[in-house]
């Protein structure tokens, strides 16, 4: 156990040794592990947020489909209500154009019937002028009781 | 072994624990053990130069196998750094620590290389007197303790000033009153002294007696055959339990550094 000058060496071995890890060693490593140790943290923290996210997507999604689902029931409905109204209004349409037939056709129905009284009526008339311009032959003149004769036919 | 000499125990000890000494000047003081230096220099380079290694190429990202065990070596340092100085640990204290922690813990470990098989290889280069572990030379132990010492004190009058570093020598532990002042520096002074004698000696004799006991069992071994079956198993278990000493020694020398440089950062 002799103390000699190896001890003032190894002072100085010891002094840059410390100096030198402080001055390389230390600060470069400390750097990259605080870099990680925030990248990390940023990570976590856009996780957390991802998922937050996601939360409010799926709530807003379910929302949407709700109302998708209301939206759809409403319209539906709507289009059945529009669907009786059509018919109903097809039926009543239908009764309308059923009663103008009905008239049309009575109308016309009269018409003919008025028609033929009115040819059987001419055809009478004539008939009967005939008959009395057969029997009157030689009395009447037909010059000069064409008056009478027209009379007579628009009273037939 | 020195070659030409007889082989008894007592040259067998010597052998292995003489230094390689230079003399660079007149007196016993201006010697150099040449043998502690190269090692002590050798185990500095190659530990501090490996971090620096990693170190450089270290990326914030995923870290490679390598940097995660330099990680977990500066992270295990810095937890123990953190939970006793309260300071700016990163500008000096922290990597002093890990200064001092793998330097010594290297040096602690040049004891498990095998003392006669290293002699020999020594022998080989022409070495006769080499020992391996510096931190087994009370040269090595002291220069730490009292660089540490110096820091110490060199922290205590930055933190208080030098009046503030006076005053507290003269006035604490036990108080202000000027009747106390003879105690209290008193009381200073034994803790200043011991406080590098235990620091070094602690080390030192940790690591000697590791040595003295390697060096008993080697030579139980050229006793016969009984003693080489028992002198090796011995060894291995001496050498398995020394994996501890080495670690635990290294550590508390650290320990006690942060220690002492943090007492220093703190006033009474």
């Amino acid at each position: 156990m002799n103390i000699n000058f190896t001890l003032i060496s190894q002072a100085m071995a010891f002094a840059i040794f410390i100096w030198f890890t402080v001055r390389f060693v230390w600060p470069p490593l400390m750097r990259a592990i605080e870099n990680r140790q925030k990248t990390i943290a940023e990570g976590l923290a856009a996780g957390e947020r991802g998922k937050r996210e996601l939360e409010l997507a799926s709530q807003r999604s379910g929302d949407v489909v709700r109302e998708a689902k209301q939206r759809a029931s409403d319209i539906i409905a709507q289009a059945e209500k529009r669907a009786a109204e059509i018919v109903d209004e097809a039926k009543v349409a239908a009764r309308e154009e059923g009663d103008r037939i009905l008239v049309g056709a009575k109308a016309e129905v009269e018409q003919e019937v008025f028609r033929a009284k009115e040819v059987l009526r001419q055809q009478v008339a004539d008939l009967a002028l005939a008959g009395a311009a057969k029997i009157l032959r030689r009395e009447v003149d037909e010059k000069a009781h064409a008056e009478l004769l027209t009379s007579l036919k628009a009273e037939l | 072994m020195a070659s030409g000499t007889e082989l008894t125990p007592t040259s067998y000890m010597s052998h292995h624990l003489t230094n390689l000494t230079s003399s660079i000047g007149e007196g016993e003081f201006w010697t150099l053990h040449v043998d502690t230096l190269i090692m002590a220099a050798l185990t500095g380079i190659v530990s501090l130069g490996f971090l620096w290694w990693v170190v450089r190429g270290a990326t914030s990202g995923v870290p490679s196998k390598r940097q995660a065990f330099v990680e977990l070596a500066i992270e295990f340092i810095d937890n123990q750094v953190k939970s006793t100085f309260h300071g700016d640990r990163h500008a000096f204290v922290a990597p002093a620590a890990l200064t001092v922690f793998v330097w010594v813990l290297m040096m602690n470990a040049m004891d498990f290389l095998p003392i006669d098989i290293m002699a020999k290889v020594y022998e080989l280069v022409g070495l006769h007197n080499w020992r391996s572990v510096p931190t087994a030379d009370v040269n090595t132990t002291f220069a730490l303790a009292l660089s540490v010492w110096l820091l110490m004190i060199f922290f205590n009058m930055k933190v208080k000033g030098v009046g503030g570093w006076i005053h507290e020598l003269v006035c604490s532990p036990f108080g202000k009153n000027p009747l106390l002042w003879p105690v209290n520096i008193l009381f200073n002074l034994v803790e200043y002294v011991s406080k590098p004698l235990s620091h070094s000696l602690r080390l030192y004799g940790n690591i000697y007696a590791g040595e003295i006991i390697f060096l008993l069992l080697g030579m139980w071994a050229a006793t016969g055959l009984a003693g080489t079956f028992f002198g090796t198993l011995l060894n291995a278990g001496w050498a398995i339990f020394h994996i501890l000493i080495v670690t635990l020694q290294a550590f508390i020398f650290m320990m006690l550094t942060v220690v002492y440089l943090s007492m220093a950062h703190e006033s009474h």
